[in-house]
């Protein structure tokens, strides 16, 4: 069942419905629950390809449900180097648990003074009352 | 996130309300605009509505549908000469599934006619068509025939799955009859007619009616459904959908509607479709599944010269099925496809009708 509506204070957002966790130079990729709650329940993930380059503000990977399917942005630019693979297998799990399971890529950031663009959880959550 | 699908829309205020507005908003379901209604799109979810249809029972909102009546001493006639299938073979109390034809053979719009004592008719013509399907039969209305929208004046609710007449208490009858009956009290006509492959009913009320009609279904356990589950079900059973499928610009016999087309009776646009049917169509609408992970949608190319009319994730299946039009060469049972899906080609393969089949 979907979860609950959360926007966890330790994540970095971006304004496309893009979270990022930054871990020293790494940093784990998904989408946000109002992105999840508007896409509805998520059938495909279209992953990229492991060593490839993301571009923050540019789409690297895709995300369908039944009905729509929708560009995932990369909040930061960075190489992929990992690809949740268990959402490629069950893309429901975006649904389930956005913030954990439901991760997308896990990325070398290339430039982490991108940081400083993103919105922390209060801004974000303003962001989405707007929507 | 950027949508380049159904897009999250803003609702303008110049959209209709059906009467039972006010129950998809109080259930939670996300409206949508369609066919100039603001319709529900999904409550809990399309996989959780969709499974729910075709193993208990599902209620849909269809009263966004047109309902045009076609009475008097000519309509039966009338009727002959505007429709695909031979009005003459249905009986009153029965129900057939025909096409709108144009001058070509295209298809202004499908239905379901229904034929009621002393001449009269109900045709029940998709939302998106209303207008047009008015006008068309108006504008060539004859002496003694008489057509009226009455659109506005009813509530329609399919009510479909295996379990649909169990949960309604209605008494079991065949396929495309219909007959008066009651729901709680409610004075409906019942028809055994749907849209999923599944069991079940079409309901018609008084309009005023539906909201008491709604709320009787809902408390026998069935669960409502939106537009969303509507659609991957019947293309998981291949049925068209107007405007995607079939439009004014493609004919019934490349369609695969043949069936429904009586070509012994003379109807607008019979005698094209009759040398389409002799020489054989140079496209067909095929049913495909994909053999990767990928959804084809409405509009993606086929390799050859084909279109992808509908696609989806099926829910039974768990993976991406579609219809699309085909060179007549590809158009055969095992034949694999080449969709080209964003940029990517993903392999498909056609299949025989219907996609889903329920195991025996």
């Amino acid at each position: 069942m979907a979860a609950e509506e959360t926007y966890p204070e330790d994540l970095r957002y971006h304004a496309d419905h893009d979270w990022a966790r930054v871990a020293g130079d790494e940093a784990t990729l998904g989408i946000t629950w109002f992105a999840q709650d508007a896409l509805g329940e998520l059938v495909h993930y279209e992953a990229p390809a492991v060593g490839s380059a993301v571009g923050k503000g540019e789409p690297y990977g895709e995300v369908e449900s039944v009905k729509a399917v929708s560009d995932v942005i990369a909040p930061l630019s960075g190489e992929v180097l990992e690809v949740n693979e268990n959402v490629v297998r069950e893309p429901e799990t975006v649904n389930d648990d956005p913030y954990g399971e439901g991760w997308l890529v896990r990325i070398a950031m290339s430039d982490p003074s991108e940081l400083d663009d993103l919105m922390d959880a209060d801004a974000y959550r303003a962001h989405v009352a707007e929507q | 996130m950027r949508c380049d699908g159904a897009r999250v829309a803003t609702v303008e205020a110049t959209l209709q309300r059906t009467k039972l507005y006010e129950r998809h908003v109080a259930l939670g379901a996300r409206m949508v605009p369609f066919a100039g209604f603001e319709m529900p799109v999904q409550y809990d979810g399309v996989i959780s509505e969709h499974r729910s249809v075709r193993t208990d029972a599902g209620v849909f909102d269809v009263s966004h549908m047109g309902e045009l009546h076609v009475d008097g001493p000519t309509a039966q006639a009338f009727l002959q000469s505007m429709l695909s299938n031979d009005v003459d073979r249905v009986a009153d109390g029965e129900a057939q599934y025909t096409l709108l034809t144009n001058e070509h053979g295209g298809i202004v719009d499908d239905l379901i006619l229904y034929r009621f004592a002393h001449g009269q008719f109900l045709l029940v013509v998709n939302a998106s068509n209303r207008a047009a399907a008015y006008d068309w039969l108006k504008q060539r209305e004859q002496r003694g025939t008489e057509v009226r929208d009455a659109s506005d004046e009813y509530g329609l609710l399919a009510v479909q799955g295996p379990r649909s007449l169990e949960r309604l208490r209605l008494p079991p009858a065949p396929p495309f009859t219909h007959a008066l009956g009651e729901v709680d009290g409610i004075e409906v006509l019942v028809a055994r007619t749907g849209y999923t492959g599944e069991q079940g009913v079409e309901l018609c009320c008084a309009g005023d009616d539906a909201p008491a009609l709604w709320d009787a279904i809902l408390s026998r356990g069935v669960m409502p459904c939106g537009l969303g589950a509507r659609d991957t079900l019947r293309l998981e059973v291949c049925y068209p959908l107007h405007g995607n499928d079939i439009t004014p610009e493609t004919d019934a016999v490349s369609a695969g509607l043949g069936w429904a087309c009586a070509l012994g009776t003379e109807f607008t646009g019979v005698e094209e479709l009759r040398r389409i049917k002799e020489t054989g169509p140079a496209r067909k609408l095929v049913p495909f599944v994909m053999e990767e992970r990928a959804i084809p949608r409405h509009g993606m190319a086929i390799e050859g010269g084909g279109e992808v009319t509908s696609g989806t994730h099926s829910p039974m299946l768990d993976q991406g099925i579609g219809m699309g039009y085909v060179p007549a060469a590809l158009a055969t049972p095992g034949v694999e496809l080449v969709i080209d899906v964003r940029g990517k080609a993903r392999h498909a393969r056609v299949v025989e009708k219907p996609i889903y089949r329920k195991e025996a």
